[in-house]
């Protein structure tokens, strides 16, 4: 779907992004993950053409993007960014309308779209008529989203989409996006430089340093077999509970599990029902077959494997 | 009660002038806006795009917004004449800074991550100007707006000295006049224009964002509409045209004057003296309104117009003295008096000339003219007391101080202290009743008008003859303020009316009298 050949872009004498190369199939979503200046965000930049590459090429469905327009390449592009970048002077039910109107789109056509996401995103319809500015930051992500979203574009492009929010907002508005359905079939390229998000959220992660890719894998390869040091002590703060979010249950208990979980959301939901003091479920908990104990032998068990 | 004009009494009886000035003051201000707007606004988007140029611009802009309001209109004179023109350029100018920089700075306010949104979404540049960044540096903008005209409100009264008209005739002509109700009647709208133009504007700056687009298109009809108001004056093609200062044209020895004894019928307009020789120079005048003895005569190759019916008053220079002082040394009577006889009114304007145009100093002009008049005598003792001489501030005081300065030190033993530079005739007036000085040269109709203040009935009786009203002013002083007036010196300083010589030649014209009868022939 995209695919991305030697792309440098130079700023001064400095490389941004120094000869990197990464493909994507339809529908799968990669997190470019690494800290500040490590060219991620031109990277990003460099695919809806905000920068052009010095020399390389980015292909989108076997064309190259230099051959269209960069507005119009980029209207058919899905845009989020980290501070939501909602026109304070337009309503909310404007900002969404922008680039349908840029498509020509009618009036009636444009309102059932933004009803129709403004349900999906749990955004009350009474914010239409409301100035991004009366708006929670949670709300504004939300909009900047359904704006991003509108004409269905087959490719979503987000700049640190939860930076500008609190912890825990970004936590809960993560998952809800996680198993949006209008998500889930796009092609995401995301910039993150927070290893939690980028291990829930990518399919594949491309971890970058001084303009360079240091690995593109699966979140289980780059913390089971990191190809550089420099991947191993990126991950290793975190090491533990990326691990334990990465592992899937059933592959503790393959012929049992046949939940979709992590270890790390058993542990949770383990942790939880111990902490409700209700005698009863603690005792249904001591039945149970899984204690934390037992899930923390298997966990040992599955990385010695 | 009966002379003094109550300051609704003066509004409305020159409610027609009144109207015509508070128009042309807003055309003034308003066109020239317009043309600052149409300039400013893409200038201030163009140095937002390129940095680099956005020092040079806004401090080639602030360059032009440090020169001296009256400095500017004076250098466009040569360019563009006098009238509007030069004015609205002036304003113009004056105009740019606020409005470019205001823009500059509102479209750099704009929040980068909302026009990189904008680029993002694929919105064109003109797009992202129009719809994005315009509309959300619009607040920004109209404040530097709103300061332009305020600052074109107040810098448009000056425009009164280049014959552009508008609220400063009123203001200036009450000043020289000392007539305060015209100067309020002036200064009163034209605070209350800025006040409302600035209220205005204010509501366009508060429209809702929303709605900017439509406001985008408003804006430039209300301005013109109200532009469209002022017309700028008709062109005179062929006739005369006359150009006075403010105070000329409210005075019974001047404007006034001549429209009731010649019956003068000339298209006017007001202007500053410092530029209207010039002007005349140049042919943007025809009749001017000057003083006799003005270097400037002659430099410009002027004459003056002989004032047959006498409604100039003479202005014939003699040293007043204290009495006081003319008792207590006897020899400076005689020796005061030598000057007299020696100066006439062309000579006057030769050393006048000297010193306005071909930049001596006076003390030269002074010496080179009392060694060729055999005047000169060198320096005595210098031992026996100190003379105090005043004068006023211009060319032909300095002239005269010096002059007397070189008599006094060459035929007697005092010495001479000189007080320059007293700024008008009052100060000088002062200085002399309360002992600050001993003598200064002063002119008798301004003895007579600006010191005594005589009625109607006695300026009617003296009718502008020079003895009788020496006389006057003689006998006054002696009693009201113990002051002698010594004998003339012989020049005649008076208003005139002045024209191109060779344009009067080629007319004919040698009094007033002539050029009323050239008026009057179609």
């Amino acid at each position: 779907m995209i695919k991305a050949e030697n792309l440098v872009k130079k700023f001064g004498s400095s490389a941004a992004v120094n000869n990197i190369s990464f493909e994507l199939k339809e529908g799968e979503n990669l997190i470019l993950l690494g800290t500040s200046g490590c060219g991620k965000t031109t990277t990003l930049r460099m695919v809806n053409r905000l920068i052009e590459p010095d020399s390389g090429t980015i292909f989108l469905n076997g064309k190259d993007i230099r051959t269209q327009q960069p507005e119009v390449l980029r209207r058919g592009i899905g845009y989020v960014l980290q501070n939501h970048g909602l026109f304070p002077h337009y309503t909310v039910a404007e900002n969404i309308a922008i680039v349908p109107r840029l498509l020509k789109w009618d009036s009636e056509t444009i309102k059932k779209r933004a009803d129709e996401l403004f349900q999906k995103l749990n955004l009350d319809p009474s914010l239409k008529d409301k100035f991004p500015a009366a708006l929670s930051g949670g709300q504004q992500q939300r909009v900047g989203l359904a704006r991003s979203l509108m004409v269905n574009p087959p490719v979503l492009l987000m700049d640190e989409p939860f930076g500008a929010l609190d912890n825990l907002t970004r936590i809960s508005i993560r998952k809800e996006f996680k198993v949006l359905d209008e998500l889930v079939k796009k092609t995401i390229i995301m910039v993150t430089h927070d290893v939690q998000e980028a291990f829930e959220m990518g399919d594949r992660i491309c971890l970058m340093d001084k303009g360079e890719i240091k690995q593109i894998g699966t979140p289980e390869e780059l913390l089971f077999h990191p190809a550089n040091d420099f991947v191993a002590d990126f991950l290793d703060e975190q090491r533990l509970q990326l691990e334990l979010k990465s592992v899937a249950l059933r592959e503790l208990f393959p012929g049992k599990g046949n939940e979709n979980l992590t270890v790390w959301d058993k542990m949770e939901s383990l942790l939880q029902n111990k902490n409700t003091g209700d005698d009863q479920v603690n005792e249904r908990a001591a039945q149970h077959e899984l204690t934390i104990g037992k899930l923390m032998t298997a966990f040992s068990s599955y990385k010695d494997r | 009660m009966d002379h003094t004009q109550s300051f609704w009494q003066f509004v409305a009886q020159q409610s027609d002038k009144l109207w015509g000035q508070t128009w042309a003051h807003i055309g003034l201000t308003m066109i020239s806006l317009i043309l600052a707007i149409i300039i400013a606004v893409p200038i201030g988007i163009l140095i937002s795009r390129k940095q680099k140029l956005s020092g040079l611009v806004l401090g080639f802009a602030s360059v032009l917004q440090t020169i001296p309001s009256i400095a500017l209109l004076g250098v466009m004179i040569p360019f563009l004449g006098i009238g509007p023109k030069p004015a609205i350029l002036a304003l113009f100018l004056y105009a740019l800074l606020p409005v470019i920089r205001n823009t500059y700075t509102g479209i750099r306010e704009v929040n980068p991550a909302v026009v990189d949104a904008a680029r993002g979404m694929g919105m064109s540049q003109w797009q992202i100007l129009t719809k994005v960044e315009l509309p959300l540096a619009f607040p920004v903008l109209m404040a530097g707006i709103r300061t332009a005209t305020v600052i074109n409100v107040g810098v448009a009264t000056l425009a009164a000295y280049i014959a552009a008209g508008g609220l400063g005739e009123f203001i200036f002509g009450g000043i020289a006049l000392n007539n305060s109700n015209m100067i309020l009647a002036g200064a009163i709208p034209a605070a209350l224009l800025a006040i409302v133009l600035d209220f205005l504007l204010s509501l366009v700056q508060k429209i809702n964002l929303k709605s900017v687009r439509v406001a985008w298109l408003i804006l430039p009809f209300i301005f013109v509409s109200m532009s469209s108001f002022y017309l700028l004056p008709t062109q005179i093609g062929g006739r005369m045209l006359g150009g006075f200062t403010p105070e000329f044209m409210g005075r019974e020895d001047g404007y006034l004057g001549l429209k009731r004894v010649y019956k003068l019928g000339i298209e006017t307009v007001v202007i500053s003296d410092a530029v209207m020789y010039k002007a005349a120079f140049e042919h943007k005048l025809d009749v001017i309104s000057g003083y006799s003895t003005d270097g400037r005569l002659k430099a410009y190759d002027l004459i003056t117009l002989k004032d047959d019916r006498h409604i100039f008053p003479p202005y014939y220079a003699a040293p007043v003295v204290r009495n006081d002082v003319l008792a207590k040394y006897p020899e400076l009577e005689p020796t005061l008096n030598l000057l007299c006889g020696s100066i006439n009114d062309s000579i006057m304007t030769a050393l006048n000339y000297k010193v306005d145009q071909l930049k001596q100093s006076p003390e030269k002009v002074a010496m080179d003219f009392m060694v060729d008049k055999k005047l000169y005598k060198p320096a005595r003792k210098g031992t026996k007391g100190t003379i105090r001489i005043g004068s006023k501030i211009f060319g032909e005081q300095y002239i005269l101080v010096q002059m007397y300065k070189i008599l006094i030190l060459g035929n007697t033993d005092l010495a001479v202290a000189t007080k320059t530079g007293l700024g008008g005739t009052k100060i000088c007036f002062d200085a002399l009743t309360n002992n600050q000085i001993d003598f200064y040269p002063e002119y008798t109709g301004t003895g007579f008008l600006v010191l005594l203040k005589p009625d109607i009935q006695t300026m009617n009786r003296l009718n502008g003859n020079r003895d009788d009203v020496y006389q006057y002013v003689s006998q006054a002083f002696k009693q009201q303020y113990d002051l002698k007036w010594l004998k003339p010196i012989g020049f005649n300083n008076s208003y005139a009316l002045m024209m191109r010589k060779e344009q009067a030649q080629s007319l004919q014209i040698e009094s007033i009298t002539d050029l009323t009868k050239h008026l009057n022939q179609k």
